[in-house]
């Protein structure tokens, strides 16, 4: 009956905003990919004939200051801040599994000296970190990658620790202990499998953040180069067309970068939600 | 012969758990060890298996002294010890099949990775060895962990409480294991039990604590 019930519970937890979540992230996702390729967007050509034209068939978010069509526009930033936040998902969260996953494993002094300096990073704002980081190399992507996944292994390193910690203490690494296992083998074999699901879940959580922390960054005119199309270098050059009147640069480019993040951490969230309950069944084993 | 002097071990700084104990396990005989729950008996089985180093005393393991202990023990040393658990739920990885959990060790130590006669032995089926540890009952996972303790040919076999999650079937097959190891290999083993009718039969002599 239990049982039943808990099956129940899983299958519907969070339904709508798995749908909507999927299919907005889905249509998201093909439009960055496939958008502006088809429509042939030059990025370097400006068009006076058709500076800042309100929303219309032809352009339906309408065009830029440079005469640019914002609908390919938006979604090729959109495809450049997705790939920055994917790659920085990535590498935060390898760094977080092995700096965590070691530091956890080892304990004494190297876990105290590691989570102390895991403190004093996160003493310090992470946009400013981020912007020391970009600074220092100026304008590309890799910088821009750099500065975002520096600063966010930590969230990941803790949570992987935890895990480590409480998994150490169970008879089961006694028992490869006693077998003959090496530190090493524990860990790879015994203790990164079982976070994985933790690490991932944390990687997906990323997302929404980094596509946020890349738009900052670009907006205060630190991320890509201006030619290259990001959402917050849109919305950095549009700050004085909203003066004109032309609300439609800074209103569409906005809404693709909040429907995303609003779709991946809804997804996050059910999955977070549908996790949840095994972990309960796993505790009241 | 494996051998404890004078051992004071404990977890928290100021509670002793084991406090001036000495045993001695001979090679082809059944030490029995019987107490109430509480009294140090698990304590004492992992510093026996290098588990868990004492504060003071010496373990002997045929005549060397063991100095160092866990990972930090010789992998010769670690494994001339095997170890059985009470909970067989707690001491096998979920995400190992049985397979996995018994070829572990062999695994672990450069040995082709083969089940061999282990499954037999311990009387686990072709099916079962493909199961997951929630898919089998606490018996047949405590005859997946007795044969991950005897995969490596240990020469000492400690069971701490091996049986008590077990019903009298279950019980009476894995001691039976355990004899024919003793009889035919000459490992010797330190039984720990509360339920001392089954240390009465199973066990060469029976040390008592109270």
């Amino acid at each position: 009956m239990v049982d039943q019930w808990r099956r129940v519970g899983r299958a519907r937890t969070g339904t709508p905003r798995l749908v909507w979540g999927a299919v907005t992230l889905a249509v998201l996702v093909l439009g960055a990919v496939f958008l502006p390729w088809l429509g042939e967007l030059d990025e370097s050509l400006i068009h006076y004939e058709s500076v800042r034209l309100a929303p219309s068939l032809e352009h339906p978010f309408g065009t830029d200051a440079g005469g640019r069509d914002l609908l390919l526009r938006a979604f090729a930033g959109l495809r450049v801040s997705l790939l920055v936040a994917v790659l920085c998902a990535v590498i935060s969260t390898v760094l977080g599994v092995l700096i965590g996953g070691l530091s956890g494993a080892v304990g004494g002094w190297p876990d105290r000296l590691m989570m102390r300096f895991v403190d004093t990073l996160n003493s310090v704002p992470h946009l400013l970190l981020g912007i020391v980081i970009v600074a220092l190399y100026r304008g590309n992507l890799t910088a821009v990658v750099a500065s975002i996944a520096l600063t966010h292994w930590t969230t990941v390193a803790r949570i992987v620790r935890a895990e480590v910690l409480s998994l150490r203490e169970r008879p089961f690494i006694d028992a490869a202990i006693s077998g003959g296992a090496s530190r090493w083998r524990i860990l790879h074999r015994h203790l990164v499998p079982a976070v994985v699901p933790q690490a991932a879940m944390s990687a997906v959580l990323l997302l929404p953040h980094a596509v946020w922390h890349e738009t900052a960054l670009s907006f205060l005119g630190l991320g890509l180069p201006p030619h290259m199309a990001s959402i917050g270098n849109i919305l950095a050059e549009s700050r004085a067309a909203v003066m004109t009147g032309a609300w439609w640069v800074v209103a569409f480019p906005s809404l693709v970068l909040i429907a995303t993040t609003l779709a991946v951490s809804g997804l996050a969230s059910v999955w977070r939600d549908r996790l949840v309950p095994r972990r309960r069944s796993e505790l009241a084993l | 012969m494996l051998s404890g002097t004078g051992l004071v071990a404990g977890y928290r700084r100021g509670v002793t758990v084991l406090s001036n104990v000495d045993i001695k396990v001979d090679r082809g005989a059944v030490l029995g060890l019987a107490g109430p729950s509480g009294c140090g008996k698990s304590t004492l089985a992992k510093v026996l298996t290098l588990l868990h180093e004492p504060w003071a005393g010496e373990v002997t393991l045929d005549d060397v002294v063991v100095r160092r202990f866990r990972h930090a023990a010789p992998r010769a040393q670690r494994t001339a010890i095997g170890v059985v658990f009470q909970q067989p739920r707690l001491s096998v990885d979920p995400r190992f099949t049985l397979r996995e959990i018994v070829v572990e060790p062999l695994a672990a130590n450069g040995f082709p990775a083969e089940v061999g006669d282990l499954a037999e032995r311990v009387g686990l089926t072709e099916d079962l060895l493909g199961r997951r540890p929630h898919e089998v009952s606490d018996g047949q996972l405590q005859r997946a962990c007795l044969a991950r303790a005897l995969a490596l040919k240990p020469r000492y076999l400690v069971c701490d409480e091996m049986t008590a999650m077990l019903d009298a079937s279950t019980t009476a097959a894995l001691v039976g294991v355990v004899q024919e190891e003793v009889h035919t290999a000459g490992v010797g083993v330190l039984a720990i039990s509360h339920d001392e009718e089954l240390l009465s039969v199973w066990a060469d002599d029976v040390q008592r604590w109270v």
